[in-house]
């Protein structure tokens, strides 16, 4: 029997350097891997002697698309560890910058490194030839979620402004006064943009995932800055027990370690399972916005996670304003703190899932260990089981269509390898 | 600029990085179709799966050089580009990554991965420039979008680029701010630290972290001073210097006098 390879060697509209090989013998799978040559750059050896405030950022340098996601978990797991609370408008900023890159992420993933895939372009600059308004909305939202995270921030890539135990100056209510009528218009624009993924051309996978998200302990908000850990399988666990509950395991067919529910198996963070867990708590006009889209009663397709992506841009942009219209500028821009010789943990959701943070810290604030686990490795075991189940079922296809099918599989996840690549075991295999 | 089959061709290369200087690119919302409309996007793999063969007129590249596949693979790339230019703090100075340079990567290695046999990885994070001749550097981590844009503009039109070599406080003196170490005595690295960020930590009450790395002739030594006469000890300085410019020669000599001077 005849074998065939299906493969992709530099894998495009990713972010980090990533491959993908499939081996068929006959109608069946052998082999599927998604394999990662980014090079590793250590953070959690080099974080150990630095001082514990130090962590949101060096810890934003590790991805460049997500930074306020490595602040905010890195912030919440040292003030877990110090023991001090930031609420009241200080949280509320948190979340608010939080919602900046959601939209900036989601809207860069969509718009120019996914759709291209349902459209048949090589990218989103390619796209903007034949569909130059629905791209230049794409930017518009983008720039705004951008804006946001500068307003708040001080700047979109990296920002400067975020500190443990809150900001180093809060902004004042004109400053996000001035953003709203953006925000409104980007806001209409998201709900356009919900309809438009809708009237894309899916592919029929449903997968049987076992689905991980936060849930806010806060009634009716959809998670995003913070939660418990819960799962569609009965997992609820506060973040202290995210060890206890999953483990990173090496498996016969791949080099790179494959996160797991214990004694369960693979999993699925990110947007589909936030959504799937939480869409009750969507703002009314997000929630209409996912029925009117047939997502309503829910979405295992994980193709559709563009639709989902549209719909969580819109509650972002939703969630934002509401937070500006109830902002009143803190009393101070942080919370106080003195080091303490102690462990923290801290978990938010990154546009692409869960993202975990455990640092031990000594007396003198210095950072003793540290332990990071970001979405994209966490969800490694279930884009692989998604192209196997795939792949079968589409073995008729010719190679080249099957190729292009398995990276759109593959980008449904918005996988970040940069920064999932610290976390894993590799070898290099370049062509 | 040139029009139809003569637009200059740009290419967009990773090493060692966190992708947020490329993105810088496609975070220039409001220029991005124009300039695609100017220049053919001949390799970008973050943005485009169509690639175009070499030779590039431009090469941006990001990253720094930390394993041996990439040593060779930079050298691939010089070749294919008439000009190279490299952007953000990992692939003009090596990076956050390059503190491995202060310590021993053996250890880094197993602390981070249960089986270290299977990592192949260089000593040393290094600059783009310790491995190819480069054309331009563009400091900052991450960069400034609308310094990249010069860079690009100025480099396909045969011109230097204006990029200032001066420090931080030219900025905050530009900007109104007061001064976060005279009025509040905030220990700020902005005298030593190259422009280009529009002073953006003082602007937020905070001392500046030289994410721009070391201005043309930075006086480290009189900052260190200042910092200490403002309360910051051994460690603090060290860790003030080795940061997202660790490698950078200015700061590497400061953080390691830092180190050697009496307790």
């Amino acid at each position: 029997m005849s074998t065939r390879r299906i493969e992709t060697n530099y894998l495009a509209r990713v972010e980090g350097e990533g491959a993908m090989r499939v081996r068929l013998r006959g109608d069946e799978v052998e082999e599927v891997e998604l394999r990662i040559f980014e090079p590793p750059r250590f953070f959690e050896a080099l974080l150990r002697g630095r001082a514990l405030g130090e962590a949101p950022d060096i810890t934003a340098r590790i991805c460049g698309i997500c930074p306020v996601a490595y602040q905010t978990s890195a912030c919440q797991a040292m003030e877990d560890a110090l023991g001090i609370e930031v609420e009241g408008p200080l949280r509320a900023l948190r979340r608010l910058i939080y919602c900046g890159e959601w939209v900036e992420s989601h809207c860069l993933h969509l718009y120019m490194l996914h759709a291209p895939d349902f459209l048949g372009y090589e990218s989103g600059i390619a796209m903007a030839r034949d569909h130059r308004e629905v791209v230049e909305r794409g930017l518009r939202a983008k720039k705004a979620g951008n804006r946001l995270i500068e307003v708040v921030g001080g700047r979109a890539v990296h920002p400067v402004n975020v500190r443990v135990g809150g900001f180093y100056k809060a902004p004042e209510r004109r400053d996000l006064e001035a953003l709203r009528e953006e925000l409104e218009r980007c806001r209409s624009e998201a709900l356009e943009t919900v309809r438009w993924t809708a009237g894309l051309d899916f592919p029929d996978l449903e997968r049987d995932y076992e689905l991980v998200a936060l849930c806010s302990e806060v009634e009716d908000e959809y998670p995003i800055d913070r939660g418990r850990i819960v799962s569609s399988k009965g997992i609820d666990v506060a973040p202290a027990g995210f060890d206890a509950t999953f483990e990173e395991r090496q498996v016969p067919h791949s080099t790179a370690l494959h996160a797991r529910v214990r004694e369960r198996g693979a999993y699925l963070c990110g947007p589909l399972a936030r959504f799937e867990l939480n869409r009750e708590r969507l703002t009314p006009l997000a929630a209409e916005a996912a029925a009117e889209a047939g997502i309503g009663q829910g979405c295992r397709n994980p193709f559709r996670s563009i639709v989902v992506r549209a719909v969580e841009v819109l509650y972002a942009f939703d969630e934002a304003l509401r937070l500006i219209d109830a902002y009143e500028p803190p009393d101070a821009p942080a919370v106080e703190w003195e080091p303490r010789a102690a462990v923290g943990h801290g978990v938010s959701e990154a546009p692409r899932g869960l993202l975990y943070h455990r640092y031990e810290i000594d007396a003198g604030g210095e950072i003793v260990s540290a332990r990071i686990v970001p979405p994209t490795s966490q969800n490694q075991g279930s884009i692989e089981e998604d192209l196997r189940e795939f792949v079968a079922a589409h073995t008729s296809l010719p190679d080249a269509e099957l190729r292009d099918r398995c990276e759109q599989t593959i980008r449904n996840y918005d996988p970040c390898i940069s920064c999932s690549t610290h976390f894993l075991d590799l070898t290099v295999e370049r062509r | 600029m040139a029009a139809g089959k003569d637009k200059p061709k740009l290419a967009v290369w990773k090493f060692a990085s966190c992708d947020g200087c490329q993105l810088s690119l496609l975070d220039l919302e409001d220029e991005l179709l124009t300039l695609a409309e100017e220049i053919e996007i001949a390799y970008f793999l973050e943005a485009s799966r169509a690639t175009v063969e070499g030779p590039y007129d431009l090469s941006l590249v990001e990253g720094s050089v930390t394993t041996a596949a990439d040593a060779e693979r930079i050298q691939e790339v010089r070749r294919a580009s008439r000009r190279l230019v490299t952007i953000g703090a990992c692939a003009t100075a090596g990076g956050i990554q390059a503190l491995r340079n202060f310590a021993d990567v053996g250890e880094f290695v197993s602390t981070v991965y249960a089986s270290p046999s299977y990592i192949s990885t260089l000593e040393e994070s290094t600059p783009i420039s310790a491995n190819v001749p480069v054309d331009f550097e563009l400091h900052g981590c991450p960069v400034d979008r609308y310094q990249l844009l010069e860079v690009v503009a100025a480099t396909l039109a045969e011109r230097r680029p204006a990029i200032p070599a001066y420090s931080v406080c030219v900025e905050c003196k530009r900007r109104g701010n007061v001064c976060v170490t005279v009025a509040h005595g905030t220990p700020c690295l902005g005298p030593v630290t190259q422009a280009g960020c529009g002073a953006l930590c003082p602007s937020c009450d905070r001392g500046c972290y030289g994410c721009f790395g070391p201005m043309e002739s930075p006086n480290t030594e009189s900052l260190s001073a200042w910092m200490r006469g403002l309360g910051a000890e051994t460690p603090d300085l060290i860790r003030a210097y080795r940061n997202f410019n660790a490698n950078a020669p200015a700061f590497r000599a400061a953080g390691e006098r830092a180190e050697g001077a009496p307790q």
